[in-house]
């Protein structure tokens, strides 16, 4: 007799399980989370916070306010910022300033921990949004993140 | 005599094969060498180092602040607990004073990564014993977790989000709302897991009286988390050394007694109500204050030897660290669960058959990052 009962109620888990997978089955609409990327390219949008690669920001006259100070380099991890600085002449209050020359970033080598971000003291670099770095040269991935011609906004201190 | 000859006509003889790197039922690049005899295994040996990145002597280079983003790729699946021990043993030895803000929201993210942890673990536990539709129920329920982390720590997996100090910013807005729309959302889900898995009469087969490991066996192979609560032995960290804000809150550890693998599934099962419950009575008062209180720029700890042990999703991690009183430690010791729940495979193994020992597996659940570090 049990032998027989053991048989129903293996046959009935296995029915209540098949109720569940059924269910979705039916309802397949209803409740998928799956994004169809790539093709949702356009209207995908990552959160505030998303932790793609560091960029800096530079306003419409060509100035960000990276001072050079290094922080940033001495705060991350693995070595992926170099900063290239040098001494210039202030135009405003013509001293000797240190003033970068190239901020060099390897994307390569970043693992997104934010600590360079978090330290910086005048919010020259945050993060950006782009996640899509698949290059065919891994030099490709090693960025100036400042641009060409580009100078310290007047008035940032650090 | 007919007996004799029979046996001698068909003369079994032991041989050894290889159990991954790259096989899929070890979850990484384990490499087990089973000794076998038909298929009745005789002997099972972990062969380690093939994930191995010397974290623990790239502390001992890095300052304090950048150590705590190394232990995000001890083990992955608890990274947020990771950090946190490694900020809690800082603060510890700093003596100081953490926000009861960042105390509850440690633990809020804590007990959502031991649920996201637990989620991939039921879905991978299925796949391993043959039934893949688990593995998608699993990944689903987690993505919604992944997606709360991305939008207040910045990133899915390897969230780096407390600092020695408190944490790198405050909770986003959506915060809140979000995880009480996964509490309702994944109280449905649970029975549904129970309904398609856990009352499956298969898996039954499959996971009763195999796996068998007694309650002495497990404290003195040092097993912890819920492999050891699996075998009747309470070691939950949480309930014996509270730290950040679970000594606010009430929950039940629990404990199964048969120490099979059904047992250590059920102890996982009952953690993600006991993670639920406890986010659950926190989420709602999150204390207003600071989020982080400043630190020093280069942090050097106090010379001496410092201790912090935490609950992971696998069990204990404890971290050791020795201080000469420099930017960063002499030593750093992290005692990682998966190593000591590794080390009891071979004593439940051997008898079994190769299909068992993947179900065991599966319930030691195993990261293989943090058994090499």
């Amino acid at each position: 007799m049990s032998y027989f009962s053991e048989i129903f109620h293996g046959i009935k888990t296995l029915l209540t399980g098949m109720g569940v997978t059924g269910k979705y089955f039916l309802n397949s609409r209803k409740g998928a989370i799956t994004q169809q990327y790539p093709d949702n390219r356009d209207t995908l949008k990552m959160f505030d916070r998303f932790r793609g690669e560091v960029i800096m920001p530079h306003d419409v006259n060509n100035e960000h306010t990276c001072t050079g100070c290094q922080k940033c380099e001495i705060a991350c991890p693995n070595g992926s910022i170099e900063i290239i600085w040098d001494r210039g002449i202030d135009e405003h209050s013509g001293k000797k300033k240190k003033k970068i020359d190239k901020f060099v970033y390897h994307l390569s080598l970043c693992t997104m921990c934010g600590l360079c971000i978090d330290v910086c003291p005048t919010d020259a670099i945050k993060w950006g949004q782009n996640f899509e770095n698949s290059v065919y040269d891994r030099t490709q991935l090693t960025r100036v993140l400042n641009k060409p011609g580009s100078k310290l906004r007047p008035g940032v201190e650090d | 005599m007919e007996d004799t000859t029979v046996k001698s006509n068909f003369k079994s003889e032991e041989y050894f094969i290889n159990m991954g790197p790259q096989h899929p039922a070890t979850h990484g690049v384990l490499r087990l060498l089973l000794t076998i005899d038909g298929e009745i295994i005789k002997k099972v040996e972990p062969d380690l180092g093939y994930i191995h990145r010397s974290i623990e002597k790239m502390c001992e280079r890095d300052s304090y602040q950048q150590i705590v983003h190394l232990t995000d790729r001890m083990d992955y699946l608890s990274a947020n607990i990771n950090n946190e021990a490694v900020c809690l043993c800082v603060e510890k030895a700093l003596e100081m004073e953490i926000p009861e803000r960042v105390k509850v929201i440690r633990t809020i993210i804590g007990e959502l990564t031991r649920i996201s942890s637990h989620c991939l673990w039921w879905g991978v536990m299925g796949m391993d014993v043959g039934a893949l539709t688990t593995f998608f129920y699993g990944f689903r329920d987690r993505e919604l977790l992944n997606d709360i982390f991305e939008e207040t720590c910045g990133a899915r997996l390897t969230m780096n989000y407390n600092v020695p100090g408190g944490l790198m910013f405050d909770i986003h807005p959506n915060f809140v709302s979000r995880v009480k729309e996964f509490i309702t959302h994944f109280k449905t889900k649970i029975p549904e897991y129970d309904r398609l898995l856990t009352d499956n009469v298969i898996f039954h087969k499959r996971t009763k009286g195999v796996g068998v490991l007694s309650r002495e066996d497990a404290i003195s192979f040092g097993a912890s988390g819920p492999v050891g609560r699996g075998s009747g032995y309470s070691c939950d960290v949480r309930k014996y050394h509270p730290y950040s804000a679970l000594s606010q809150v009430d929950f039940n550890e629990a404990i199964r007694t048969e120490g099979d693998t059904f047992a250590r599934y059920s102890v996982r099962i009952q953690e993600m109500w006991e993670s639920l419950s406890i986010v659950e009575q926190l989420i709602d008062n999150i204390p207003e204050g600071d989020f982080r209180i400043p630190t020093k720029a280069v942090i050097k700890l106090p010379k001496g030897e410092y201790f912090q042990r935490v609950e992971t999703a696998r069990g204990e991690l404890g971290v050791y660290i020795i201080s000469t009183g420099t930017k960063s430690p002499y030593r750093l010791k992290f005692r990682s669960p998966g190593f000591s729940n590794l080390s009891l495979l071979n004593h439940i193994a051997v008898g079994g058959k190769i299909g068992d020992l993947v179900a065991t597996m599966a319930t030691l659940d195993l990261v293989i990052p943090d058994i090499d570090r």
